[in-house]
């Protein structure tokens, strides 16, 4: 389904600030695979996601997704296929329309935005139905702005926004970190639910290892903009959160961050 | 946003508030002189409408309205100079989408600096402008336009016509556009570029289409005012985008911002209504020649309120605590 070949990102090349932020990435992720992805900070996790959304081009390599190559695709074409959420619940949504409208650009995506009416009917009640499945009670204020509704809220509406035209690959960059322990959870409750009913292909990054061990069926570990570890089948099946963290600490030359820890 | 009864009822209280003032105003004005003011209210309305696009829904002071209003005279006047009044109104709505667009790709492909790329657009258009009317200033003594057109039809009150007709259809088209799927687009570019682009709405060509339908706004002010006042003048553009954000912000006291209809009727309010004060400052003696700098104070005040606010609480706490 998705396909990296050799992708290599530097920022700030030829300065004092160089960084190589991805280094020789090869990644081929399946139909249906559910990836999570950790790593410490400035691991290359986000730079990974935003090379495949098409926020940053790769300096070298190529990316495939459902054998098209999307390489050279700005962003917005990338996304008719790609749903994705951000670890800010406020850049996921526009603050100022309301819930439906909200839904309607999300309804509309990847086709031409035409002269016809925004939301018709008959999506009001699409809208409703999926709204219900969230159990956030939203379904009865979709006439309210969504700058009124708290970062879970936000967060849960984007998910559904990302979903509700059934994408190629779903991207979840830490869309959880930034919300309370409870709200996270029902949060990451709701993603499996939505990812599992539509078998969508999913790459998550988490700063949750015992998220990453208990959700998908694959996890990738990153470090210092090289992929270091993939964890799947039975090694995976056994994996702990103490067994994780000893096998990064055992490859990798720096310590996952001390946020990771603290988590646990 | 449907228009249900609570929508409405809540806006009752600001629409009788806003009469009110209106009538205190009124008292003080002669009737010939409450009607031109109303007038040219409507005329003036249009160009709110433009500026609330770019200003309001994409969120950026758009410049080159000085240049894009005169577009709209120059145009306007020249049409109906050689007999096509019409023509010209139609006509200045296009160039202004054109000069619209320009600043809009500036800004998206060019990566031009939004404030820069307004003056560029503005700048080039004084040119422009001068090479359209050829001369600084044409009359239009004696020659038909829209409003002696209207005559015909609409007898004593042809101007209040004429000019509420044009306003009505362009305030309801744009009220249409805005709830369509590329309305949609276009006001959540304003309000969140990030989530635009991940719903693959391509955020540069909105930002472009924006400005072209706010500068095709503007121009058709410029276009209605020349023929309003039957007379093109090269610098009638000086400080527009001032005037429109000032009746945009006089409008916003009336009705809140936070929906489109509410919106469309604050600009459409507040440009009649800063005519009327302009029209009541200058009926107790203010100098005609202050009245840009009497807009440019509105402006200042308005924006900068929370700022002052804050520096009052603050002074008042260190007051407070000093006890």
């Amino acid at each position: 389904m998705l396909k990296l070949e050799n992708i290599n990102i530097t920022f700030n090349k030829n300065t004092a600030n160089e960084r190589k932020a991805l280094q020789h990435i090869d990644l081929d992720v399946a139909d249906g695979d559910f990836v999570t992805v950790i790593g410490s900070n400035g691991a290359g996790k986000s730079t990974l996601m935003n090379v495949i959304s098409g926020s940053y081009e790769a300096d070298t390599g190529k990316i495939f997704l459902d054998g098209k190559n999307i390489t050279h695709l700005k962003e917005h074409q990338r996304a008719r296929t790609i749903g994705r959420l951000f670890q800010d619940p406020l850049r996921g949504t526009a603050p100022n329309m309301t819930i439906e409208e909200n839904l309607g650009l999300a309804y509309s995506r990847g086709k031409r935005r035409s002269l016809t009416i925004g939301i018709r009917k008959k999506d009001v009640s699409v809208f409703r139905e999926r709204l219900k499945e969230l159990d956030l009670g939203l379904e009865d204020r979709m006439k309210m702005p969504v700058g009124l509704l708290s970062g879970g809220q936000r967060q849960a509406l984007t998910l559904l926004m990302a979903t509700i035209v059934t994408p190629k690959l779903l991207l979840l960059d830490e869309h959880t970190a930034a919300l309370d322990p409870k709200t996270a959870e029902k949060v990451m409750r709701i993603t499996d639910k939505i990812v599992k009913e539509n078998a969508l292909t999913t790459l998550m990054i988490t700063h949750n290892i015992s998220n990453a061990i208990e959700y998908g069926n694959k996890t990738i570990v990153m470090s210092q903009g090289k992929l270091l570890l993939t964890i799947e089948g039975e090694q995976r099946a056994n994996m702990t959160v103490e067994k994780l963290m000893k096998l990064y600490s055992d490859t990798a030359e720096d310590e996952l961050s001390d946020k990771m820890i603290l988590q646990e | 946003m449907k228009l249900n009864k609570k929508t409405v009822i809540s806006l009752i209280p600001k629409a009788v508030l806003l009469i009110l003032l209106l009538v205190i105003i009124n008292t003080q004005l002669t009737e010939s002189v409450v009607t031109g003011t109303f007038e040219k209210g409507l005329v003036f309305s249009i160009l709110a409408l433009g500026i609330f696009i770019s200003f309001r829904i994409l969120d950026i002071p758009d410049l080159s309205v000085d240049g894009t209003f005169t577009l709209g005279v120059a145009v306007s006047v020249m049409q109906a100079f050689n007999g096509d009044p019409i023509k010209g109104i139609l006509l200045s709505i296009v160039a202004g989408a054109i000069a619209g667009s320009v600043t809009g790709i500036l800004i998206t492909k060019l990566n031009v600096q939004p404030i820069l790329a307004g003056i560029i657009t503005m700048t080039a258009l004084y040119s422009i402008n001068l090479k359209i009317m050829d001369r600084p200033n044409i009359s239009l003594y004696k020659k038909d336009t829209i409003f002696t057109i209207a005559q015909k039809y609409f007898g004593d009150y042809y101007k209040l016509a004429a000019a509420g007709i044009v306003l009505v259809i362009a305030a309801v088209l744009l009220f249409w556009f805005l709830k369509t799927q590329a309305g949609m687009s276009l006001r959540a570019t304003g309000d969140n570029e990030y989530m635009v682009r991940a719903s693959s709405i391509n955020s540069d060509r909105m930002k472009i289409m924006g400005f072209a339908i706010a500068n095709a706004l503007v121009s058709l002010s410029g276009a209605m005012y020349a023929q309003y006042s039957s007379a093109g003048d090269s610098n009638s553009g000086t400080g527009m985008l001032v005037v429109g954000l000032a009746s945009i912000i006089i409008g916003e006291i009336f009705f809140s911002k936070h929906s489109i209809l509410c919106g469309i009727l604050a600009a459409i309010f507040g440009a009649v209504a800063y005519r009327f004060v302009l029209a009541f400052a200058m009926n107790h003696g203010m100098d005609s020649n202050y009245t840009k700098l009497f807009s440019a104070c509105i402006v200042a005040l308005a924006i900068s309120l929370p700022a002052i606010k804050k520096y009052i609480t603050k002074a008042y706490k260190r007051v407070c605590s000093d006890k």
